[in-house]
């Protein structure tokens, strides 16, 4: 068992409900659009709002913040629970340790190297990018790498005390 | 060096239209899963859970469970960039970055946001929508740190 559950749910038994798996491809695609259109599917562009020629990208995260924090906000008071799950609405928290600062380092050096992250990376595929697979390639990789490394019991025990 | 001649003359030289709408829709992709689901997903998981499929390392246990739905939702994401692609008649697009700087980048976010407990979508749009204090901390760390090193790239001369 956790010490510590999971504030956000996580659904075991999805398959209960039939509009579980396309709920949640309808919601990818939109997502997937998203980042086609605000164009952060490309590296270069990531690449020059963080060498300060275009600020635009702020909006992109920013303007999905605002989003979803309506969404949050509301549905975890005005609504009980989601009619899918039956799961009620929460917010997204994660313990704070060092992990997120030190994780968090090692992504940025990744991103302001690459100018990719996780998502953009997929939606990047859908726009005919195939040179992105040299980076999805790496993210597997590195989450490979970091998942052996959390996996020693050593580190496995420490892990098991700020649960994430 | 100076502060200003860090910062671009016009600071939005391509408009905020399509970077706003973008945001928007990044957001309202992930409201329409937490609506029906309570669910507010992140991109970055992905990868440790697909790594489950074929890997019964421990640290992956954990995401066993969510590991089909998560399938799903990056098919979306690459189907739904397709889709818009399509629709506008742009063509294929692909990128002049180095491939060494995909593969070496790539290695390092796969390392970290995993360490990190989340993305540019996990905690920047999820976390700081909610609020999270931990979120905060954790884009902080990462925005800055992202434009540390993509101005030391730029300086060293690294292109493309």
């Amino acid at each position: 068992m956790s010490p510590s559950p999971e504030p956000v749910a996580v659904v075991q038994d999805h398959e209960q409900h039939p509009l579980f798996l396309p709920v949640v491809f309808l919601g990818g695609l939109v997502f997937g659009v998203g980042l086609a259109l605000s164009e952060m599917a490309k590296p270069e562009v990531v690449l020059s709002f963080l060498q300060f020629e275009d600020f635009g990208l702020l909006f992109v995260m920013f303007g999905g913040a605002a989003v979803t924090g309506l969404a949050f906000f509301g549905a975890s008071r005005v609504l009980g629970q989601a009619p899918l799950t039956g799961v009620r609405y929460g917010r997204r928290l994660k313990i704070l340790d060092r992990n997120v600062v030190l994780g968090g380092g090692i992504f940025g050096v990744g991103w302001g190297l690459s100018g990719i992250c996780p998502g953009a990376a997929y939606a990047s595929l859908g726009i005919g990018n195939y040179a992105i697979l040299w980076g999805i390639a790496g993210m597997f990789v590195g989450a490979y790498l970091q998942a052996y490394w959390r996996s020693s019991p050593a580190v496995a025990k420490t892990d098991a005390t700020t649960a994430d | 060096m100076p502060l200003e001649s860090l910062l671009p003359a016009a600071p939005f030289p391509n408009g905020i239209d399509h970077y706003a709408l973008g945001g928007v829709l990044v957001g309202l992709g992930v409201v329409i899963i937490y609506l029906a689901t309570a669910v507010a997903p992140g991109a970055s998981t992905f990868l440790e859970s697909t790594l489950s499929y074929g890997s019964s390392l421990s640290r992956l246990d954990r995401y066993r469970a969510s590991r089909d739905w998560r399938v799903v939702f990056t098919l979306g994401i690459v189907s739904g960039a397709a889709l818009y692609t399509l629709a506008t008649g742009g063509g294929a697009w692909v990128t002049a970055v180095a491939p060494w700087r995909l593969l070496v980048g790539g290695v390092l976010i796969g390392v970290g946001t995993r360490l990190g407990k989340g993305c540019t979508s996990g905690h920047g749009v999820c976390g700081v929508g909610s609020v999270s204090s931990t979120s905060f901390v954790g884009v902080l760390s990462f925005l800055l740190v992202a434009i540390v090193t993509a101005q030391l790239a730029m300086a060293a001369g690294v292109s493309p």
